[in-house]
């Protein structure tokens, strides 16, 4: 089995979500046989073609056209590379690049698609996978029909593998930039500028609800505890709506979906929606003035109590080691 | 202008979703319906786009189903789509084949823009939008939280995991959408009322050159095991000596 990985770089890095998509297709082609590759797609990429090499083989596309992730043409070029190696599986992590591209590209391939896999095991020869649907209270075991199969996974739910000792090889791959559509113009990305790790990559992450009741209260108090443990923050979509908290911080079905060590929910009640983005957190602790809020059926721990009082003994305690 | 707006009937989130004892799927007996909350914002932002416009614009909602579809129409009709069309299609289909008859709808109909959630909250797939962008080579921007027009194109803002991304697509295009675009509008009773003349269109599968091809199989279905044995700590000295000495997360 001829296994692509798509992968996802800031140039010189590659993205934690793709370790974990390829530690999804190392295990795949160990019970399937198999050989497992990885796509960098950019302009000006050695660096991150480098980065890649050290966890799989590599396949490096590299064009000025290409400088700009946009969907039209990324997708033709993935496509292309899958048609002309007869790829059998492509497989990318369950970011929003990925759901726009590499989408994209399995519309190009005939559409055997399944997304956000958090399980999977080869049963005669045939890829089983488990995905959530219907904001994750249902979890669906499914197969696909049709070649290629086109996977995207939580990154949540795979470990990367351990980096190599040898970098593995690296092999340029030439394209024809005339024949890329061109029908998408990237003018920029605003990108967030925070000191916190990134929401869906940190070990803990702090996140607050209605409980809060002003953006200077979310810095100090939610802001304030991330910082004390290293971790980043995250939102309620009730704060985003309440134009509280910016929209990238949001856990939820229609956000971001973590899994961190230690989940803190501060004063958020625990709607189905948000709860479909962070209860995979392997510990997860509620503090909330309700004592009936859904979130404590979802919590390891639970605290009955005011977050403006609490968790500011939260942070001074743990100042004070 | 002509926009396509794909809806899908989806079971209403604030419902619990139960399954049918072999596991087969989900137990939608006395299940309510809605229109796909990501849809109903792409006909909220379709009627805003004809509000806004000069030219005359034509708002054309669009169901692939059965004849339950024909509620979750009405409702696109009572907001104020012009009209709709309901693809008859007996069974259930996944994403590839929502994007194979949109885009027979689409050569049918001809609009300049397809506008659709992008993502049903049923089997929150994230597919269709995509594939039938690459299906009928248009240009596509996904997870839109701001749509403008900008001399015969449309300047859309993309919600992406690294921040928020500005793009310019040329029309025609497939546009998916995201949450915070817009806050869809309650059709009031008058609108009710008059959507129930508007024409719904109704075209059998079997009139489109489509075979379904299935490419997802559902096995089998489960609910999902989410209920924690939650330790009640009474105090915050309590809370982070069992994170440390028991949970060893800190």
């Amino acid at each position: 089995m001829r296994i692509l990985v798509v992968a996802e770089h800031d140039g010189t890095t590659v993205r934690s979500g793709t370790r974990s998509a390829v530690g999804f297709a190392n295990s795949v082609a160990e019970r399937s046989g198999g050989d497992v590759e990885c796509l960098v797609l950019g302009h000006e990429i050695d660096a991150a073609a480098r980065d890649a090499s050290l966890i799989s083989r590599v396949l490096s596309v590299d064009g000025v056209t290409l400088s700009d992730p946009v969907a039209d043409r990324y997708a033709k070029v993935i496509a292309d590379v899958v048609s002309d190696r007869d790829t059998d599986l492509v497989v990318a992590a369950s970011t929003t690049y990925a759901k726009d591209i590499v989408g994209r590209a399995a519309g190009l391939l005939g559409g055997a698609m399944a997304s956000d896999v958090v399980a999977h095991e080869v049963r005669d020869g045939q890829l089983v996978m488990r995905r959530p649907m219907f904001a994750g209270a249902v979890t669906a075991t499914v197969t696909l029909t049709g070649h290629p199969q086109i996977v995207t996974v939580r990154a949540s739910a795979y470990e990367g593998p351990e980096p190599a000792d040898a970098p593995f090889e690296i092999t340029t791959v030439n394209i024809d930039e005339s024949s890329l559509p061109n029908h998408i113009q990237f003018e920029r990305v605003e990108s967030k500028t925070s000191h916190r790790p990134d929401v869906t990559e940190a070990q803990v992450v702090v996140s607050g609800g209605r409980a809060l009741k002003n953006s200077d209260d979310f810095e100090r108090l939610v802001g304030g505890l991330a910082d004390q443990l290293g971790g980043a923050t995250g939102s309620s979509r009730a704060l985003v709506d309440a134009g509280i908290t910016p929209n990238e911080l949001q856990v939820g079905q229609t956000g971001k979906i973590v899994a961190p060590d230690l989940y803190i929910a501060l004063g958020i009640s625990g709607a189905v929606q948000h709860l479909a983005g962070m209860k995979n957190s392997k510990v997860i602790v509620a503090i909330n003035n309700d004592p009936d809020a859904p979130m404590f059926e979802m919590a390891n721990y639970g605290l009955v109590g005011d977050v403006y009082e609490l968790v500011p003994q939260l942070i001074a305690k743990l100042h004070a080691g | 202008m002509k926009i396509l707006v794909p809806t899908k009937r989806v079971p209403d989130t604030d419902q619990k979703i139960r399954l049918r004892a072999d596991g087969s799927g989900i137990d939608d007996s006395n299940l309510p319906f809605v229109v796909n909350p990501f849809d109903a914002i792409a006909v909220e932002e379709a009627l805003r786009m004809r509000e806004a416009s000069a030219e005359e614009v034509e708002v054309v909602a669009v169901g692939i189903g059965s004849d339950d579809y024909e509620s979750e129409l009405r409702t696109s009709l009572a907001m104020g789509a012009d009209r709709a069309i309901l693809i008859e299609c007996g069974e259930a289909i996944d994403s590839w084949n929502v994007a194979r008859i949109l885009c027979e709808t689409v050569k049918r109909e001809n609009p300049d823009l397809v506008l659709m959630g992008k993502q049903a909250v049923d089997n929150d797939a994230n597919q269709a939008g995509q594939f039938l962008a690459a299906l009928l080579d248009w240009p596509q921007a996904t997870f839109a939280s701001k749509i403008e027009f900008v001399e015969g194109s449309l300047r859309v803002s993309r919600e992406t995991d690294l921040g928020n991304e500005v793009v310019v697509v040329g029309l025609p295009a497939v546009i998916t959408t995201d949450l915070r675009l817009n806050e869809p509008r309650y059709a009031a009773l008058p609108s009710i009322l008059k959507a129930r003349k508007k024409p719904i269109e109704r075209i059998d599968i079997e009139q489109f050159d489509v075979v379904i091809e299935p490419r997802v199989q559902v096995l089998e279905m489960e609910v999902a095991s989410t209920g924690r044995n939650c330790v009640r700590v009474n105090d915050v000295d309590a809370l982070l000596s069992r994170l440390r000495d028991e949970a060893k997360v800190i």
